[in-house]
């Protein structure tokens, strides 16, 4: 009798230390995302799901971003700038290990930042390189680059995705088994459903809280709202249906973050096709929109107004929005003056996303109303690249411009909307020479008011980062400064 | 019989709808109102509003103007083109002609439909065009096979022996004795076709492949307000139904049709 | 019936090489670059240059199609060129969500349409019968993503008993496996029970219709027994022609409903290959399917051919 009375209450005990064990110690989380990465080599490919998986997670460059966009150490521990800014003496944390358990030193690092500047190099941001005239390898644990001119945002550019560090051991194996020195290890990926990392026991720096992370691959916007309403996954990153927040805040399993992105939402404008050649009918497009209208139907509110290429959380930033103010009789009477009293016709070409289809039938009502026939084509990515981004062949289109500080894209005469101005071509070759904090703010704020009043692009919103969770996770990103989920410091309330 | 007339006044209804849109649509769909948006009905509005506060009343009677004139010119490329192979493949059995056709046809019906639709939009871009065109395909083995079955049976009757007797050649032979004999079939399976137009127009939509805005497809409507059902149900409910009634209505009257014209043609329909 | 099976067998072949010509041309005109949609915006030339050389897209047209032909005979269906992995691989890991998907539904759609059809049809004309054809007939006009999008929102919003979608993979057990495509298969077998429902009903009442089963019925065979006796047998040969066309429909016109359920599929790989240009991995996947369908209608043909004698000289 006793001997029963006493088993049982083990037993009860047990079960008892058992859910408080599980209810004290989650430590497993499943992240949903729109995007599934290609494949795992962030070095190789555009694709910002490779980042918003791997990025911090699995693999880390000599710099890296920090949840405010600020370049912080990284696998350098400290670096050292030459007087002329033209060696950058970086030194390397000790005892750092890939998880493959060789280790992390000098050689690798010259091997990483030589294969993505390499001839037939295939990383996709190979311009982060080009200022690179040697890599020199000190000792294990320092390393010496000598630029070809000084370059002020180059510890910047040695925190994105695409500058991590990678191992000759590995690279061949790459792109489906990926091995870097983050706090999490890559363990399987279930091509067109998930991916899983574990806790690395080895990390050099702050262990992750987290033994276990799944990401989960939702392109469908109802299916993303299902899948969180159901609860099978635990955060959304970069939620994909704003209609359905609210619903979400109302509800007390979840927690919705609003943060920012550097995705500069554009209606991209060909200028080189009449009559968008004509910085008239530029004008009159800025005016004939109502961004307010088009942040309220196709984001629901959230969004940020532009009236220039930079992102507003920037402390550069000027705000110009005032220069492009919803007007559709200004608009006409430009129209008028630059020789179409009854409007044109045009094709607005949309990719996938929805702020661009959405935000493209609400444009195109504008443009309707002050006489401009915007003829809309859907079309998937594959076929935008080609037909707008690489043919030219468009007169307008929307796209989120997602790159952190990539106003330079207004000195590339050759870039799609072909905006070909020595005035903005001088000043970003000055500004890749001017390392003087206070002089780059003033080349950045002129730049900005130069590409505004020369009405490139219509300037819409800045992208929000909206960002589902449970209730009980913390430490998760708000904002975006680059694309990636960095999971390192996330846990659940006890 | 009640099924006909079930079917023939579900019909008219959406047809009705869709005329009447050529002319009139209760309010302007061009003309956006956030302020109005997601409203539920109400009799300003008496299928509520979309996410744009666009009139869904309007956006219906536009959508099945789309609908409908998807699937009913998909129905005549099968049948402009399936109905010549047919007859000839027939006229000829089992020579050259009859062998391509068939196995054109057997080629045709072993390509997986949707995936085809979904790459020659890719080609060729998305628009309504091109959903007819991926539709109408498809429809091409249909009525070449059923015309030409109907016909073999018809070659063999008496009065066709007389015709040919008479010195008459086979192209007219097939235009003027054989076709004419063959249409009850071909209404009975146009309308079956008609009715599996609308719901593939509806699904090529729904994945974005059909009519692109503004102009308004049953398909996409579903589409682009999916995330929204949980706060809106009309927005599911309402372009749901009218593609199923729509649908319902075409397939009753495709079987009361078959009733009604020949019993006889019933194994040769199916 | 070896002459008729050494001739079916040559069309088969037949059918096939011009169906791999077909859909080699369509995607030679595709326009899209697979290194252009991997390497994204801030691209430059030479590196998209550099791309292109290492997936072998330089090269004649001519010869591209015969390394490929060539490759799939081997069994080698190629490299994928965004996934960078083999692309026979990648069919083999979705062909483990299509495939089961495809039977669950089949199953369903069997499970449904043989009891229904065979109630209705003896009790041909009765309130069952009638309610039978009705729910058949909004089976049959049901658009399936809709109907898939309606139930997600009540068995997996609203009442939590299904995953609202994703595939929970066989690692984790049978149960969480069929769980997980359960709402899909129903989406699925919808409509192609209606239609089966429909077929099995005419079919038998057909049959009954024969003379010799009006004989068996004269003789006083009760209605019942002349059906599962002599009819249901007859009946079988139409309904299995629809079961061989469901079978190969399934399993590549489940496009629609993976992309609501967003389940790892084949025609969801396809669809994904499409839009990042992956030609590679869409032609290999098409000409696969079609072998598929071909393969059963071959299938199909033979099961007659073994029921019924007469039908071998026939096509």
């Amino acid at each position: 009798m006793f001997s029963k009375w006493m088993s049982r209450a083990t037993l009860g005990a047990l079960t008892l230390a058992a859910t408080m064990g599980i209810a004290s110690a989650k430590s497993t989380i499943t992240v949903g995302m729109q995007l599934e990465p290609p494949h795992l080599d962030p070095t190789s490919a555009a694709a910002g799901a490779i980042d918003s998986v791997l990025y911090a997670n699995v693999f880390e460059g000599l710099t890296r971003f920090g949840p405010d966009g600020s370049v912080n150490p990284g696998l350098a521990e400290s670096w050292e700038i030459s007087e002329d800014g033209l060696t950058y003496t970086f030194k390397l944390r000790e005892g750092v290990k890939f998880h493959d358990g060789t280790d992390m030193n000098a050689e690798d690092v010259k091997f990483s930042l030589d294969r993505a500047r390499a001839e037939d190099s295939v990383n996709a941001q190979k311009a982060l390189f080009e200022g690179i005239k040697d890599i020199e390898v000190v000792d294990p644990l320092t390393v010496k680059v000598t630029l070809s001119k000084p370059n002020g945002s180059f510890l910047f550019n040695m925190a994105w995705g695409d500058a991590v560090i990678v191992a000759p051991e590995s690279i061949d194996g790459i792109k489906e088994k990926p091995v870097g020195t983050g706090a999490f290890v890559f363990e399987s990926w279930l091509q067109g459903d998930r991916i899983e990392l574990a806790k690395n026991a080895e990390y050099w720096g702050e262990p992750a809280k987290l033994e276990h992370v799944t990401f989960k691959f939702i392109s469908d916007p109802t299916a993303a709202f299902a899948s969180v309403m159901a609860e099978d996954v635990d955060v959304f990153t970069a939620f994909p249906a704003p209609e359905n927040l609210p619903q979400f805040e109302a509800d007390p399993r979840f927690q919705v973050l609003v943060g920012s992105t550097e995705g500069e939402t554009i209606l991209s404008t060909n200028n080189k096709m009449p009559p968008f050649d004509n910085v008239k009918v530029r004008e009159a497009l800025a005016h004939a929109i109502d961004r307010q209208a088009i942040i309220d139907g196709a984001m629901f509110g959230y969004g940020t107004p532009i009236g220039t290429h930079f992102a507003p959380h920037n402390p550069d930033y000027v705000d110009l929005t005032g220069m492009n103010a919803y007007d559709p009789e200004k608009a006409k009477a430009l129209l008028a003056e630059a020789g179409y009293p009854d409007g044109f016709k045009t094709t607005l070409k949309l990719p996938p996303p929805s702020y661009a289809r959405r935000g493209g039938e609400i444009i195109a009502a504008q443009l309707a109303a002050v006489g401009i026939e915007a003829e809309i084509t859907n079309m998937e990515w594959g076929l935008w690249l080609e037909l707008v981004f690489s043919n030219k062949d468009y007169g307008l289109t929307i796209v989120s411009h997602t790159e952190p500080m990539d106003i330079g894209i207004y000195a590339r005469p050759d870039y799609y909307f072909q905006y070909d101005s020595a005035e903005a071509q001088g000043l970003m070759a000055k500004l890749s020479e001017t390392t003087d904090p206070a002089a780059r703010s003033g080349i950045l704020k002129e730049m900005q008011e130069l590409i505004a009043k020369d009405y490139v692009n219509g300037y819409l919103f800045q992208l929000a980062a909206l960002t589902v969770a449970k209730a009980g996770v913390q430490g998760l990103w708000a904002n975006a400064p680059t694309q990636a989920t960095d999971l390192t410091a996330v846990s659940w309330v006890d | 019989m009640k099924g006909l007339w079930l079917g023939a006044i579900l019909v008219s209804v959406f047809v009705g709808a869709a005329l009447l849109s050529l002319v009139w649509v209760p309010y302007d769909i061009i003309q956006m109102n956030m302020a109005q948006r997601l409203q539920g009905p109400s009799w300003p509005h008496p299928l509520g509003t979309d996410h744009y506060g666009r009139d869904m009343l309007s956006m219906i009677m536009l959508g099945a103007r789309t609908s409908i004139a998807v699937a009913l010119v998909a129905v005549g490329i099968g049948m402009g083109l399936g109905v010549p192979l047919g007859l000839t493949a027939a006229a000829r059995r089992g020579g050259w002609i009859d062998e391509i056709v068939m196995r054109g046809n057997d080629l045709i019906f072993a390509f997986p439909s949707l995936l085809i639709a979904i790459l020659i939009t890719a080609i060729f871009g998305a628009s309504a065009v091109n959903a007819i065109i991926a539709i109408g395909i498809f429809n091409i083995p249909v009525f070449a096979r059923l015309v030409r079955g109907g016909a073999l049976s018809l070659w063999t009757r008496d009065y066709i022996l007389a015709a040919r007797v008479a010195g008459k050649g086979r192209a007219r032979i097939s235009i003027e004795h054989i076709l004419p004999n063959l249409t009850n079939l071909l209404i009975v399976q146009g309308t079956i076709q008609f009715s599996l137009g609308i719901l593939a127009e509806a699904g090529l939509s729904y994945v974005g492949l059909g009519a692109q805005p503004p102009v308004p497809s049953w398909g996409r409507m579903l589409a682009d307000t999916q995330t929204m059902y949980s706060i809106a149900l009309h927005l599911a409910l309402v372009p749901g139904l009218s593609i199923l009634l729509t649908v319902l209505g075409l397939n009753l009257m495709g079987d009361g049709l078959r009733d009604l014209l020949d019993p006889r043609v019933r194994r040769a329909a199916r | 019936m070896g002459r008729f099976l050494i001739r079916r067998l040559l069309g088969l072949i037949v059918a096939l090489a011009v169906a791999s010509v077909v859909i080699f041309l369509c995607l030679e005109v595709v326009p899209g670059d697979p290194a252009a949609y991997m390497l994204g915006v801030n691209a430059r030339p030479d590196t998209l240059a550099a791309l292109r050389a290492e997936l072998g897209l330089d090269g004649s047209a001519v010869q591209r199609y015969f390394d490929w032909i060539g490759g799939m005979l081997r069994g080698d269906f190629g490299i994928s060129y965004t996934y960078r992995t083999p692309v026979s691989g990648m069919i083999v890991d979705r062909m483990w969500v299509s495939l089961p998907l495809a039977l669950y539904a089949l199953g369903l759609s069997v499970a449904i349409a043989f009891p229904a059809g065979i109630w209705a049809a003896s009790r041909r004309g009765s309130a069952a019968d009638l309610g039978v054809m009705g729910v058949t007939q909004l089976g049959v006009a049901v658009p399936n993503f809709w109907f898939a999008m309606l139930m997600v929102l009540l068995f997996a919003i609203k009442l939590r008993w299904f995953p609202s979608g994703g595939f929970a993979g066989w690692d984790e057990g049978l149960f969480a496996g069929l769980k997980s495509l359960t709402l899909p298969a129903i989406a699925l077998a919808l409509p192609q029970a209606s239609i089966l429902t429909r077929v099995m009903r005419s079919s038998l009442l057909d049959t009954l219709g024969e003379d010799y089963i009006r004989t068996a019925r004269a003789k006083g065979v009760s209605r019942r027994r002349a059906i599962w006796a002599h009819g249901l047998r007859n009946a079988l040969i139409p309904v299995l022609t629809i079961i061989g066309l469901q079978f190969s429909f399934l399993l590549a016109g489940a496009i629609i409903i993976e992309n609501v359920f967003y389940l790892p599929g084949l025609g969801r790989l396809v669809f994904q290959a499409i839009s990042s240009r992956d030609l590679i991995v869409v032609e290999s996947v098409v000409l696969l399917l079609v072998f598929a369908v071909i393969a059963v209608n071959f299938a199909v043909d033979m099961a007659y051919g073994l029921v019924d004698p007469r039908l071998r000289g026939r096509r």
